[in-house]
């Protein structure tokens, strides 16, 4: 909205700042809840309230206590340590399984493109606890619950709709006389793939690829119906945490997967940029 | 179309249907002679990038051979057909350099770095842009963009080269330009050039033969010079140049000397050409070039047919004046004169006598 007209009627300058005002409130209510536990997270208290010290600014009432149970809690380590085994794992998954999907699908002569699609997305859509009980019985009855490779599974599937839906936004823009063109050249369809078409949608396969490995890494409803105490991730871990002790760790932890969750984000949309730059690019 | 022993390409009786029921291209037979510049011109929707995109490798014959140096290519992929193309829209890789686009090809073929750079430096000197290796395709105008395709096409020495209308998006001053440089490095290369457009213009001329497509189907396979002067039928007569049209009825034909008489609607008789007549009684039209209308009688021989004529219109357009007449019931009639010195223009109404070579005067087949 640019600045306020001279000619602005009384009415149109109430709505000029109550419009201000709304956004303002949207804004705060959206990011508040969030922006609290990072200073509580620093709390020398094991509790979820700010202490009179805290509110003073006294240097005495915060402290890296929680920080320091987190890196040497061996519960939450070994939630750790599943969290960044599992996420990148299911992650490489969907990345693989996901770009195939979306350049067959991209293809017009697929037969049933459209339903294939469907299905492919509805991990997405289907309620997680539908997913999750659903994952659960089939996962028992071929073995896989209760097993690292279970959750692997189960969190890769529900990565490849994000992975899917960013490749095809990124190959609608992508021009299909250039794979012709590296054709003409002599590039065989594995050599155009590679050298051509991958660079070029790399953007989406990268920007999907976070997105699923960011579902895999704050999942907890799959995980905690597919896979048992020995594949606890970080997650459940504070699902747990709030449920039987009530520790500010789990706010520790909280603000490190923000900061964390903020840097993808930030990566995200810097390829985003970049993708768009090469998007320009393309004659046409 | 004779089929010659000496053909580099050659179509054979190829048909295509993409949906299969209706053929976009019906029974087409051409062959191209080693180093020949041969352009497939039509309007849109005739068939002619089809063939263009059977001969690459990109579409499949529904029926029918396609030859490349005597061997049947109908199963060969694209990537092992060795046959250079510049697209319309250039297809540069964006993400690549310049340098690195005209690499692509060569790396393909396993070739060593420094033979890979003398080969790029000199493709990039052959269109003027050896300065811009290091540019990536955004960065460089369409007609840069346009060279630098056409280098990439030439650069691994691929003996036929496609072309996919590629002036299309340039403006004119530059479209007249490139063509000029295509020619030239066709001519110095020894290429085999299969070039696609609907410019005529463009068509008439680069090359040594031209193929125009309606339909499907090749209505007349000739020289620049052939087509314009001698059209087989009304299509290309139409299609080729600014004509005129008056529909008649043969009253006699002489074959052995292929000439006819035609009665005109408004009821004069002329003499013509016999181009694809082929009874007395049948419907023709009968068609003549603007530029071949005379209407001074000291330039014209006593034995032309002379037809009244009114000025309907006349445009001053510099070099020429451009007379549209009504003749014979039609109201559409144009001639081309030229603005020598002491030439004046026609004032409207005025009635005159119009005649022409009945050489010039073809008769062809009714549309």
């Amino acid at each position: 909205m640019s600045a306020l007209p001279t000619y602005a009627s009384t009415g149109q300058k109430i709505w000029y700042y109550g419009f201000r005002v709304i956004c303002g409130l949207v804004f705060f209510f959206l990011i508040a809840p969030i922006i609290t536990i990072i200073p509580l997270s620093f709390n020398a208290e094991n509790f979820f309230t700010f202490t009179p010290g805290m509110l003073a600014l006294d240097p005495e009432a915060y402290s890296l206590k929680h920080y320091q149970d987190f890196f040497t809690n061996s519960d939450w380590q070994q939630a750790l340590k599943n969290s960044v085994t599992i996420a990148p794992m299911a992650t490489i998954i969907s990345v693989g399984l996901g770009t195939l999907a979306a350049i067959g699908l991209s293809q017009s002569h697929v037969p049933f493109r459209r339903a294939i699609m469907a299905i492919l997305i509805s991990p997405m859509i289907v309620p997680l606890i539908i997913s999750a009980a659903g994952m659960y019985f089939f996962y028992s009855r071929v073995g896989l619950q209760g097993t690292y490779l279970g959750v692997v599974l189960a969190h890769a599937a529900l990565g490849i709709p994000f992975v899917i839906i960013t490749v095809t936004a990124t190959l609608v823009g992508f021009d299909h006389s250039l794979t012709r063109a590296a054709a003409n050249m002599g590039a065989g369809p594995v050599r155009t793939f590679f050298k051509v078409q991958m660079p070029l949608i790399l953007p989406g396969v990268i920007s999907g690829g976070l997105f699923a490995f960011i579902t895999s890494f704050d999942e907890v409803v799959v995980v905690l119906f597919v896979g048992s105490a020995s594949q606890k991730t970080l997650p459940w871990q504070m699902f747990i945490g709030l449920r039987e002790q009530i520790s500010p760790t789990i706010l520790a932890v909280a603000t490190i997967l923000v900061v964390f969750s903020i840097a993808l984000l930030t990566a995200v949309e810097l390829l985003r940029r970049r993708s768009e730059r090469i998007r320009g690019v393309s004659p046409r | 179309m004779q089929k010659s022993d000496d053909a580099f390409v050659v179509f054979d009786r190829v048909q295509k249907s993409y949906d299969g029921e209706n053929l976009v291209v019906k029974d087409l037979n051409l062959s191209i002679g080693k180093g020949e510049f041969v352009t497939m011109l039509g309007p849109s929707g005739s068939g002619k990038t089809t063939c263009l995109m059977m001969l690459a490798g990109f579409e499949s014959a529904t029926n029918g051979e396609i030859l490349l140096d005597g061997t049947n290519i109908n199963n060969v992929p694209p990537h092992k057909r060795g046959i250079g193309m510049v697209f319309q829209n250039y297809a540069l890789f964006p993400h690549m350099t310049v340098g690195e686009n005209l690499s692509f090809p060569l790396e393909v073929r396993k070739m060593g770095k420094s033979e890979r750079e003398t080969k790029v430096k000199h493709a990039l000197d052959m269109v003027q842009m050896g300065a811009f290796a290091n540019r990536r395709p955004a960065q460089m105008s369409g007609g840069q963009q346009q060279r630098i395709a056409l280098a990439r096409a030439l650069v691994f020495d691929p003996e036929l080269v496609l072309m996919d209308e590629p002036l299309g998006a340039l403006d004119k001053q530059l479209r007249e330009h490139m063509q000029f440089e295509i020619k030239a490095l066709h001519e110095r290369l020894g290429i085999t050039v299969v070039y696609v457009t609907h410019d005529q213009g463009e068509a008439l001329t680069m090359s040594d033969r031209v193929a125009v497509f309606n339909d499907g189907r090749i209505q007349q396979l000739a020289p620049p010079d052939d087509l314009y002067e001698r059209p087989q039928n009304s299509f290309v007569a139409q299609f080729i140049g600014e004509n005129n049209k008056i529909p008649g009825k043969v009253e006699s034909l002489d074959e052995a000397r292929g000439i006819c008489q035609i009665r005109l609607g408004s009821g004069e008789l002329i003499e013509a050409t016999a181009v694809n007549i082929r009874k007395v009684g049948q419907d023709t039209l009968v068609s003549i070039r603007p530029e071949r209308v005379e209407f001074d009688p000291e330039r014209m021989a006593p034995d032309w047919y002379l037809i009244d004529a009114e000025v309907i219109d006349v445009v001053y357009m510099g070099d020429i004046y451009r007379t549209v007449l009504r003749v014979a019931g039609t109201d559409d009639f144009v001639m081309k004169t030229r603005n020598t010195l002491g030439a004046e223009k026609l004032p409207r109404g005025q009635k005159i006598k119009i005649g022409w070579h009945p050489e010039d005067a073809r008769a062809l087949n009714p549309i």
